[in-house]
């Protein structure tokens, strides 16, 4: 489905309507606060410092490579601390983000794909330790760090795919529906917090109350795949853009308690379990494996930015989940095509068999976090 | 912590209810001993053999086979560990966990689903079966370091003649046959035990049965099979101690010493097609089985229980009994002496889409040993047997349930992973 030239444009036009526009200063060599300087290339992820005292960190990230990059902080487990996505070829762009003494690592994505290079990082000095409510503040700092990352993104692809719609052109709308759609996923169980917002924007044909319309998303993928019609769609795509770009903010404005991220985790499974695994979800596209995959990521995020807490009051279960997330990545790992995903029906009853038997697998252990978070 | 059991002591609720059900079956006329209000007790879980074989056949099933998904043998045995003891407390009316469905954290998902707060034991049997590919997979390796255990006795099924197989619903890891005389304390067990095997188990398909098709005890009345007729009067009952020694219970020398005391038991969905079989007239459906429909009584004697002659002719000079026959196919005198106990279940799992029952027998059997017992019995009615025409076998699985679990220190498969 995903076409990579159109994604490649539709990143740089997506940067020319959100491009950063703070000019950085590079750091001074042997400055230790300073922003570090981060050059990226197709091949190579140079990182100015590798360490750094505890504070605001601000890495300034140049791609000199010819593929779109992006550039990630992971603390232990994968858990994002900062991510700075869409650096276009020849441009720089800035990432802020709060680290406390500690182990990180650094990542480019060239590609915006896989796990990318990566580089040990230190923070060391004053960070205080913690107490055990101070880490679940900042869980949900980390989570609502990543809601803000997705619907940054959310926003200018939604465009795109709405412009494409109003444009009659069918195959880039096509192509632009499972990518704008992954940012959406990621952070459903946030969207779904306010009423009726989720379902206009996501509310299936079946889903749509009495009197009420059937728009968003699934509408227009009726329009595209089934009705092969999007003539009139107009109306409905402008209605999308206004309503996703209500929820971004609200998405934005909201404050999430920690039990939220922890039955937010298990809430993307169990739409993974009950509406991607049976192909209902995209029906007439089938590009259902592409939310399995953003549900998946989106799940890991929240249980990510439990970690510290989770470690602390349930290793056991740190571990379970830790080999529970990897059974899941390799069962999907083994449908990706191209940039993206096999279709639903394109997979066999077993291989989706096998797609539900690990989601089960990772869907029990998280059942328990939040019992653990309220500890 | 709130027990099934407390909970019914507390509200009343389960014994009212089996108060209101003997009610209503003594106000009707029919003095036979299934009329009697079902068991509602408790079936002890620890002992020699397995509950759930020749424990009186339960008026419900749930029976569920599984694949094992992880590649680690310490979690499978952990998590058959677990099994033991969910299935030691449920078949006593208590919850699954030890928490139960109310007594845990108000955050965490209860340790118990819940669905049976209330409702008495109801009879619950928890049976446990292993299947060959657990010790081999389809490629020949040996899965979990148990390849050396296999039985022989667990020799795959040969292909039998009009054997319509799916795959994706035979044969099996693990299975757990749940018998109770209340269906949602079966479903409320083999629900638990799959949430309890997320991760280590995964059910590969499941079986709801009502209307017990045998009896195997002598205090229970034979029942109908779908077709009508009654099924299982000569099965083998409990009170049968030297037949069950000779024939259901394996024993250390028959190959597999942790298989003794345990019996192999052999599944088979056979789905009828019971329109065209109400076409059929009522004396080719009584010559199809070799017995009355109204008594059960073989063709030319007068009761259910009187001996078939077999060599009694017709004022045509043909057998009363015909060759193709049912009770004369399946007769241990034709089949070397082979007796099974059977415990199958009806089945209507809705209709088929063409406005047809998706109906039929789930067919249990245990055993000894299959290659001398279902095998032979099987392969002559697959080749004679005119029922063929209304049947179909479309599930079939083959198991090694091993001997009972004697006492809290033990627990199933305990000597198979020894």
């Amino acid at each position: 489905m995903r076409k990579l030239p159109a994604l490649t444009a539709a990143a740089v036009l997506g940067l020319s309507l959100s491009a950063c526009t703070t000019d950085p200063e590079p750091a001074a060599p042997g400055d230790a606060t300073g922003p570090i300087a981060v050059k990226a290339t197709d091949a190579t992820c140079e990182v100015g410092r590798a360490e750094t005292a505890a504070g605001t960190v601000t890495f300034t990230v140049s791609n000199g490579g010819a593929k779109v990059t992006e550039f990630y902080v992971y603390a232990a487990g994968d858990r994002v601390m900062g991510e700075v996505e869409n650096i276009a070829p020849g441009l720089t762009r800035e990432l802020k983000v709060e680290l406390t003494a500690g182990t990180y690592e650094t990542a480019c994505k060239p590609g915006m794909i896989g796990k990318g290079i990566r580089n040990g990082f230190k923070v060391t000095g004053s960070a205080a330790p913690l107490t055990a409510d101070a880490k679940l503040a900042e869980a949900t700092a980390n989570y609502q760090r990543y809601v803000r990352s997705q619907t940054a993104a959310l926003l200018p692809k939604t465009e795109e795919f709405v412009a494409a719609v109003k444009a009659g052109d069918a195959a880039k709308a096509k192509a632009l529906f499972p990518i704008a759609r992954t940012y959406w996923e990621r952070i459903e169980p946030v969207a779904e917090i306010f009423g009726d917002l989720d379902p206009k924007i996501d509310g299936r044909a079946e889903v749509i109350e009495e009197g009420m319309a059937f728009t968003g998303f699934h509408r227009l993928e009726q329009d595209l795949w089934e009705k092969k019609d999007i003539s009139k769609s107009g109306p409905i795509a402008d209605q999308l853009l206004v309503d996703v770009k209500e929820i971004v903010a609200k998405a934005n404005a909201e404050q999430l308690s920690p039990l939220q991220l922890a039955n937010g985790a298990k809430e993307l499974l169990d739409e993974v379990a009950s509406g991607k695994i049976t192909g209902e979800e995209d029906r007439y596209s089938h590009t259902d494996l592409w939310d399995f995959a953003a549900n998946v990521e989106g799940s890991k995020a929240a249980v990510q930015a439990l970690r510290p807490t989770l470690e602390e009051r349930a290793p056991e279960l740190v571990t379970a989940l830790d080999a529970a997330f990897a059974a899941v990545d390799t069962a999907l790992g083994r449908h990706r095509a191209g940039d993206g995903w096999k279709l639903h029906n394109q997979l066999t009853q077993a291989e989706l068999k096998e797609l539900s038997d690990v989601i089960n697998a990772l869907a029990e252990p998280i059942s328990k976090v939040a019992a653990v978070v309220a500890k | 912590m709130v027990s099934r059991r407390a909970a019914l002591t507390a509200t009343g609720i389960g014994l009212v209810g089996v108060a209101a059900t003997a009610a209503v079956s003594a106000a009707t006329a029919d003095p036979e001993p299934a009329a009697a209000p079902a068991f509602d007790g408790a079936v002890p879980f620890f002992g020699e053999h397995q509950a759930g074989i020749v424990t009186p056949a339960q008026d419900r099933l749930h029976f569920a086979a599984f694949d094992v998904i992880t590649k680690d043998r310490a979690k499978l045995v952990e998590m058959l560990r677990e099994w033991t003891a969910a299935a030691a407390r449920m078949t006593q009316g208590r919850d699954a966990g030890t928490l139960g469905a109310v007594g845990g954290q108000p955050e965490a998902p209860p340790d118990d689903t819940g669905e049976a707060l209330g409702l008495p034991p109801s009879g619950l049997t928890l049976t446990i079966g292993f299947g060959r590919s657990l010790f081999r997979d389809a490629a020949g390796a040996d899965r979990f370091g148990i390849a050396d255990r296999l039985p022989a006795a667990l020799e795959a099924l040969p292909h039998f003649p009009g054997d319509a197989l799916r795959p994706e619903i035979s044969d099996g890891d693990l299975c757990v046959q749940a018998c109770a005389n209340d269906p949602q304390v079966a479903v409320h067990a083999i629900r638990n035990l799959a949430r309890i095997g997320f991760g280590v188990v995964s059910i590969r398909y499941s079986q709801l049965g009502f209307g017990r098709t045998s009896s195997t005890s002598r205090t229970q009345a034979t029942p109908r099979n779908l077709m009508g007729f009654k099924d299982g009067t000569r099965n083998m009952k409990l009170e049968d101690a030297e037949l069950l020694r000779e024939q259901l219970w394996a024993r250390a020398e028959d190959g597999a010493a942790w298989m003794a005391g345990g019996s192999y038991l052999v599944t088979r969905r056979i789905r009828m097609t019971v329109e065209t079989w109400d076409r059929t007239s009522l004396t080719e459906q009584e010559t199809i089985f070799g017995r009355d429909k109204g008594e059960g009584a073989p063709l030319g004697k007068a009761k259910e229980f009187d001996e078939p002659d077999f060599d009694a002719k017709g004022a045509d000079g043909q057998p009363l009994i015909a060759k193709e026959a049912h009770i004369r196919l399946a007769h241990p005198d034709f089949n070397n002496g082979a007796h099974l106990l059977r415990r199958g279940y009806n089945f209507v799992d809705g209709t088929d889409g063409l406005g047809r029952l998706d109906a039929g027998l789930f067919f249990m059997a245990y055993q000894r040993d299959p290659r001398r017992q279902f095998v032979p019995v099987q392969r002559s009615l697959a080749r004679a047997d005119v029922l063929n025409e209304y049947i179909r076998h479309v599930s079939s699985g083959l198991w090694a349930c091993p001997a009972g679990v004697t006492g809290d220190g033990d627990h199933w498969g305990r000597a198979l992973f020894s």
